[in-house]
């Protein structure tokens, strides 16, 4: 699955996030919401991980997990082959991984403190990490600041006195002043008017090029994903059902639910308008009682009977290509008509 | 070829001097400035906040204004007003005006310190008891649901009977009785705050427990504390003034608002010698009604949402 080329910042191994649900007269557990329910993945330094799935499915609760404002249940994460979870007891050594794994959130209205003006909240971290001192602060910020394309004199004003699409590039600022290797951006554009949403994409993508950062991107907008990422991990409730590049899975898509997805992008073509597309029928499972078996097959089109009693695995889509997907009834169906 | 030009210009505009400068202008009325021109536009508010100044100033300066020594016995018993004694004199012949000023001073200190105090607990148990959650909420805000649940005025005097009566214990006996409120509302404030997107950037970017419940949470609650405990304060005036009717608050030859309207408790000085127990009791009034307008007031000034 690697390239010789290139090492892994991140990898997920089996990861696992359940969250209890109280009820009852006298609260108590009474069932558990499998947010993310075993999920592994890689992603190379210098690359940008593409994460699409429906609200809902779990891809927000990864990236909490990666930036440890959450541990996960189960399973591991290794940050440049360190396991995190080990390293959360050391305090000290904690806190300088901390700002090598930073976010970008989703609502740029709330992600800022109203009562503090844009120096204060780029300077307060930076100092405290000893990444920038009394002298040198000002100068990083300005740099900060040119690099996300805000004007120099924002300095002094709040919050509110910026637009949605102003407030995601400080938000930006802020995740870069620690110097991260990793930033996890969740729906970071979704917030935004879409002539904005270029604009902040064009940033990330710029900035990644020009400081070498590994990217998980989180997202709905298929569109967006497709732009910034290099690979492309599709989810259905807490697990991932796809993983590949970004361009073969836009081209052939394999698993049935990236097809359903991909078909349910609209298209402005008027010729291909009257061309049949399979749009999903019902709605996405509950994930506190997951269905059985392959977690999409009471929504699939091609389901068989074996697909409600057998958890699918990744499987390799071809011999040679990066490219996993977890429906071994298309997959199958593939190798047939390979060989036949 | 015109593209090129026609980005070159827009991306030169906004670090324009002309644009910033005019757009700095718009903006650099700071939030202090804010909240006071909202403010003044209430204007019982603003009468409010002028009476209150004439009553803290005559207070602080009792000891300059006050014509006679307040515990000191200065005319005849119980003498009407008169060019002499302005407001007239008490039972024992001490005078009213005097024992006024030095009323109010007390009246006010027990408030605004007793205000401190409950306010500091409060915040303090608000805080830990919404951003810790879990088992320290339940204990702290179980805790907080009992205090609130015992007869107030019963905790007040059985506490007043077991520390003797006096200046500083009142005001702790107060201090530890209005905390609930507070805590509660501090609490419900944290609750909603921890889980703000500022919050969470900032654990992210590992910033230390007191950065983010000092820096982050507790500036953000602080408009809704001030509101809260302008009721607190004129309440503690209040219940003091309450504690030292029913004898068990500032004990005499010491007068306090509550102690001066004591006197009432008799008929004949009721129906007789209204002068005894009038000014007390509208300088009570007189200060509650101000400091609840000037909540009201500070409530909508402080709003982020109340517009310009």
């Amino acid at each position: 699955m690697l390239d010789e080329n290139t090492i892994p910042l991140i990898t997920v191994e089996n990861m696992k996030k359940y969250y209890p649900v109280k009820g009852g007269v006298i609260p108590h557990t009474t069932g558990y919401v499998k947010a993310v329910d075993g999920v592994s993945f890689s992603i190379m330094k210098g690359q940008t991980l593409g994460l699409v799935g429906e609200s809902g499915c779990g891809k927000s609760t990864i990236g909490r997990q990666l930036v440890g404002l959450e541990k996960p249940t189960e399973g591991k994460i290794y940050y440049n082959g360190c396991d995190l979870s080990a390293i959360s007891r050391n305090k000290e050594q904690m806190r300088q991984i901390r700002t090598k794994l930073q976010m970008v959130f989703q609502d740029p209205y709330s992600s800022l403190n109203p009562r503090k003006h844009i120096y204060e909240i780029l300077a307060q971290p930076m100092l405290y990490h000893h990444i920038s001192s009394k002298e040198t602060v000002e100068r990083d910020i300005l740099r900060l600041l040119d690099m996300v394309g805000l004007p120099r004199t924002v300095l002094g004003r709040y919050p509110h006195e910026f637009s949605g699409g102003q407030r995601q590039r400080i938000g930006i600022a802020k995740a870069l002043s620690l110097n991260p290797e990793f930033i996890v951006c969740d729906e970071p554009v979704s917030a935004l008017d879409v002539s904005i949403q270029a604009q902040i994409l064009n940033l990330l993508k710029d900035l990644q090029k020009e400081l070498g950062l590994t990217l998980l991107f989180v997202g709905h907008g298929l569109g967006a994903v497709h732009y910034v990422s290099d690979r492309i991990a599709v989810m259905y409730l807490g697990k991932i059902v796809e993983i590949g590049e970004a361009k073969e899975i836009f081209r052939h898509p394999v698993h049935p639910y990236t097809r359903a997805l991909l078909d349910a992008v609209p298209v402005p073509d008027t010729a291909q308008k009257n061309q049949e597309r399979k749009l999903l029928k019902g709605e996405i499972g509950s994930s506190m009682e997951p269905p059985e078996g392959c977690r999409f097959h009471n929504r699939c089109p091609y389901a068989v009977e074996q697909c409600a009693l057998e958890v699918p695995g990744l499987q390799r889509v071809e011999e040679k290509s990066t490219r996993q997907a977890a429906c071994p009834v298309v997959l199958a169906d593939k190798k047939e008509a390979a060989h036949g | 070829m015109i593209l090129k030009k026609i980005d070159e210009k827009y991306s030169k505009e906004p670090s324009g001097a002309a644009v910033s400068s005019s757009r700095k202008d718009i903006h650099s009325e700071s939030y202090l400035q804010t909240v006071w021109r909202r403010f003044k536009r209430h204007h019982l508010a603003s009468v409010s906040l002028a009476v209150l100044v004439v009553v803290v100033g005559a207070a602080l300066l009792a000891p300059v204004i006050a014509p006679y020594d307040p515990t000191e016995i200065a005319g005849p018993f119980a003498e009407p007003p008169s060019k002499k004694f302005w407001l007239g004199t008490d039972l024992i012949g001490r005078d009213v005006l005097s024992r006024l000023l030095y009323a109010t001073r007390i009246s006010l200190l027990v408030g605004v310190m007793a205000t401190l105090i409950s306010t500091v607990i409060g915040v303090i148990l608000g805080l830990s008891a919404g951003y810790f959650g879990g088992a320290a909420d339940m204990i702290i805000m179980r805790f907080t649901d009992m205090v609130m649940s015992f007869p107030y005025i019963l905790l007040v005097l059985v506490a007043a009977a077991i520390f003797k009566p006096g200046l500083w214990n009142i005001i702790l006996i107060l201090g530890f009785v209005d905390w609930p409120g507070i805590a509660r509302l501090v609490r419900g404030n944290v609750l909603n705050l921890r889980e703000t997107n500022f919050v969470k950037s900032s654990i992210v970017a590992g910033m230390p427990l007191r950065h983010i419940l000092f820096s982050e949470i507790l500036p953000n609650t602080v408009a809704p504390i001030l509101v809260y405990s302008t009721s607190v304060l004129a309440l503690s005036i209040l219940d003091e003034a309450a504690l030292s009717f029913l004898g068990q608050g500032i004990q005499p030859p010491d007068a306090s608002l509550g102690n001066m309207l004591n006197g009432a408790q008799s008929l004949t000085v009721l129906t007789s010698q209204p002068w005894l127990w009038i000014p007390p009791g509208v300088m009570i009034v007189v200060i509650v009604m101000a400091i609840n307008f000037i909540g009201d007031a500070l409530r909508d000034a402080l709003d982020p949402n109340g517009g310009r």
